[in-house]
C-alpha cells in the first residue's frame, strides 16, 4: 500500500472484520492486523487458507455465512489495494503521535523468525477480543487440564481433540459449543458442569425475548448434546483434578447457592482431559497504556468505556467487541460496524453508499448488550469458589505461588492483585497475571471490578527484531485473491443487523 | 505426511497445525517442567496467553508452541528455556 492508511484495526475477529469491511465500504484505507494465520479471531478460528482441505472444521462453526461474507468483502478490497491485511502480525504496543497512532508489531509469519515494524494511521480501532477467565482449583495445573477455549482452539484450528474422555466445567453458554464440538469428533464428554442454575436466566425475561437468535443457537447446541448423550449438570463444579504426568480424574460436586460444595455430593470421575472456563477476560493490553478510561461490566471485569459510537475516551481510539464488554460474536459484528460508521463520520468521509441506516447497528447493539448483561448476571463467579482451594493449591501457574501464600499476603494487608504481586510474585511471571489475575483479585478485593495490570509490552519481542526495525516496511506481497462473487452489499452487511 | 523434529525424534503434523497441536495429536500434553516445583507443563490456554507451552524452536527459546505453525524440518527442543 503506497498511500498512508486512514485506520489501523487491531484484531481480525468478528468485530475487527466487520469494522474493516464497513470502513472500506466507506472509501477509506485500512490496515487490518491479527496474530493468527487466518481471519476470524477466536470465535471463527480457522486453519490457514492453504490447509483448509486437510482440517475439516466447518461443522464446528456458527454463523459461517456471515464469516464468508465478511471474508469476501475484505478480499474485494484487497484487490483495490485499499486493504493492507497483515495476518501473523502481533501488535505489542501502541504509541500516540502528533498526527495519530503508531502500532508497533512483529511479523511472525515465519516464526520463530520475527521482523519488527510500525504501522501508522490517524485512527485506531482496538478489537483484540478476550480470553478464558480462570478460577484455580486443586490440580488445575495437571497436564490435560486446559481452558475450554484451548480445547476449542485445538479442535477448530488444528483438528485435534486433546482427550478421549473429557469433563468440562465452569460457567457460561460457551461450555455448550465446546462440548458439542468435542462430541462431534467422537470424544466422550462425560459431564458439562455448569455452576449456575438455568433458572437464573428467568430473572431477565426482557432481554431473552428480544434476542430469539441466541435461543435458536442455544437450542441447537442442546439438541446436539442430547443426541450425543452428553449430560449437562447445572449447579455443579469441577472442584479438583488428579493425576501425575496427565490428568486421570476429576472431583465433581453439587454446589450450594453460594457456590460452596454441598457436603457428601462429591464424586470422582475418570477422564483423560478437562476443560475449564468462567466466562472471559477482555484483552485490554493495548488500551490501558493509551489511557483509555475503563468502566465496570456486569461480569466483574473492567472493560473499556465507549460512547454510543464506540469511541473510547482517547480521541481517535475506538473499540469494538469483547474489549468493551463480553457479549459474543453477533454483538461484536454490530459494534464493529458502529465503530466504523463513527470513524467515517469523524474522518469527514461521505455517507456509506449502501445500507446507510445508522440506526440499525446501534439499536441491535443496545438490544444485544442487554442480553450480554443478562448472561453475565445469570452466570456469575460463585462467591464461595475460594472454599475449593487448599493452602497448597497453585494460584499463579508461572511463579508457582500457592493460595496459602496469597492468603498470608492478604492477612498482612495486601488488598489488591498489585500488592499481592509485590509480596508474593503472583502475576510476575511469563503470563504477567493474565491467568491468575482475576482469581487473585477475587481473593483480595471482592466487590470491585477486576482491572488488569498495565502491561507496556503486550507480547514478548526479541531485542534483535527491534534492533533491525525498518521504519517503512514494504507491504507484504498479496497472495492470489479468489474471485469474488457479487456480495449482497459491498461491506458484507448481508443483513440489516446481526441477529 | 509432513514432519518436525522434537527432541531428536520425528513428529508428524498436518499442514496448518501449530507445534502444540502436533504434540497434542501425538498424545503429549506436557513437555516442560517448572523452575521451582518441577511440575509438568504443556498446553493450557491454547491461544498464546498463558505461556505454559514454551519450547525452543530452531534455537529460539521461549516460543509458545500454540502459536508457532509447524513447518517441515523445524527443530523443536522441549524442557529447555523454562522460565529463564
Amino acid at each position: 500500500m503506497s498511500e498512508p492508511a486512514d485506520l489501523v484495526v487491531v484484531g481480525a475477529g468478528p468485530a475487527g472484520m466487520a469494522a474493516a469491511a464497513t470502513a472500506l465500504a466507506g472509501g477509506v484505507r485500512v490496515v487490518l492486523l491479527d496474530s493468527q494465520a487466518a481471519l476470524g479471531g477466536q470465535y471463527w478460528r480457522h486453519p490457514p487458507e492453504h490447509a483448509r482441505a486437510l482440517v475439516a472444521t466447518d461443522d464446528l462453526h456458527h454463523g459461517l455465512r456471515r464469516y464468508r461474507a465478511l471474508c469476501q468483502a475484505l478480499a474485494a478490497h484487497r484487490t483495490t489495494g485499499r486493504l493492507d491485511l497483515r495476518l501473523g502480525h502481533h501488535a505489542w504496543s501502541v504509541v500516540r503521535e502528533d498526527d495519530g497512532f503508531a502500532v508497533h508489531a512483529v511479523d511472525r509469519r515465519e516464526a520463530p523468525r520475527e521482523t519488527a515494524l510500525v504501522l501508522r494511521a490517524p485512527r485506531l480501532l482496538v478489537a483484540t477480543g478476550a480470553y478464558d477467565r480462570q478460577l484455580p482449583f486443586p490440580g488445575w495445573d495437571v497436564p490435560g487440564v486446559l481452558t475450554v477455549g484451548g480445547l476449542q482452539a485445538l479442535l477448530k484450528g488444528g483438528g485435534v481433540a486433546a482427550g478421549s474422555r473429557v469433563a468440562l466445567g465452569g460457567t457460561g453458554p460457551f461450555l455448550l459449543p465446546v462440548a458439542a464440538g468435542l462430541a462431534a469428533r467422537g470424544v466422550e464428554v462425560v459431564a458439562v458442569c455448569e455452576a449456575a442454575h438455568p433458572r437464573a436466566w428467568l430473572r431477565h425475561p426482557g432481554p431473552l425475548l428480544r434476542n430469539p437468535g441466541k435461543w435458536a443457537e442455544g437450542a441447537g447446541y442442546a439438541a446436539a448434546l442430547l443426541r450425543h448423550r452428553v449430560p449437562v449438570r447445572p449447579r455443579t463444579a469441577i472442584v479438583a483434578a488428579a493425576g501425575g504426568a496427565r490428568v486421570t480424574s476429576v472431583r465433581i460436586a453439587s454446589l450450594a447457592p453460594d457456590g460452596s460444595p454441598r457436603p457428601g455430593t462429591e464424586r470422582r470421575v475418570e477422564v483423560d482431559a478437562v476443560g475449564v472456563g468462567w466466562g472471559f477476560a477482555p484483552q485490554l493490553d493495548l488500551l490501558v497504556p493509551l489511557g483509555c478510561a475503563l468502566t465496570d461490566s456486569a461480569d466483574g471485569n473492567a472493560v473499556v468505556a465507549v460512547d454510543g459510537g464506540q469511541r473510547t475516551t482517547v480521541p481517535g481510539v475506538y473499540a469494538a467487541g469483547e474489549t468493551c464488554g463480553v457479549g459474543g460474536a453477533a454483538l461484536a459484528v454490530n459494534e464493529g460496524r458502529l465503530a466504523a460508521r463513527s470513524i467515517l463520520a469523524d474522518l469527514g468521509a461521505g455517507p456509506l453508499p449502501v445500507n446507510g441506516r445508522p440506526a440499525a447497528p446501534r439499536s441491535a447493539v443496545t438490544r444485544q448488550r442487554a442480553f450480554a448483561r443478562a448472561m453475565a448476571l445469570a452466570h456469575p463467579l460463585p462467591p464461595a469458589w475460594p472454599s475449593w482451594l487448599t493452602d497448597e493449591t497453585v494460584v499463579c501457574r508461572c511463579e508457582e505461588v500457592s493460595a496459602g501464600a496469597i492468603r498470608t499476603a492478604r492477612a498482612e494487608g495486601a488488598h489488591d492483585h498489585r500488592q499481592v504481586k509485590q509480596l508474593t510474585r503472583a502475576g510476575m511471571g511469563w503470563c504477567q497475571g493474565r491467568m491468575c489475575g482475576p482469581a487473585v483479585h477475587c481473593l483480595t478485593a471482592r466487590g470491585r471490578a477486576y482491572e488488569p495490570a498495565e502491561r507496556l509490552v503486550a507480547t514478548p519481542v526479541t531485542l534483535g527484531a527491534l534492533a533491525d526495525l525498518d521504519e517503512t516496511p514494504p507491504a507484504p506481497p498479496a497472495p492470489p485473491v479468489p474471485p469474488v462473487p457479487p456480495a449482497s452489499t459491498a461491506d458484507g452487511e448481508t443483513d440489516k443487523e446481526c441477529p | 505426511m509432513s514432519e518436525i523434529v522434537v527432541d531428536g525424534d520425528p513428529l508428524p503434523f498436518v499442514e496448518g497445525q501449530t507445534v502444540a497441536a502436533a504434540l497434542v495429536a501425538s498424545g503429549r500434553l506436557a513437555w516442560r517442567t517448572t523452575r521451582v516445583g518441577h511440575r509438568p507443563r504443556g498446553v493450557f490456554c491454547g491461544i498464546g496467553v498463558c505461556f505454559d507451552c514454551l519450547v525452543t524452536v530452531d534455537g529460539a527459546r521461549g516460543q509458545r508452541a500454540c502459536l508457532v505453525p509447524a513447518r517441515t524440518g523445524m527443530t523443536v527442543t522441549t524442557r529447555e528455556g523454562d522460565d529463564e
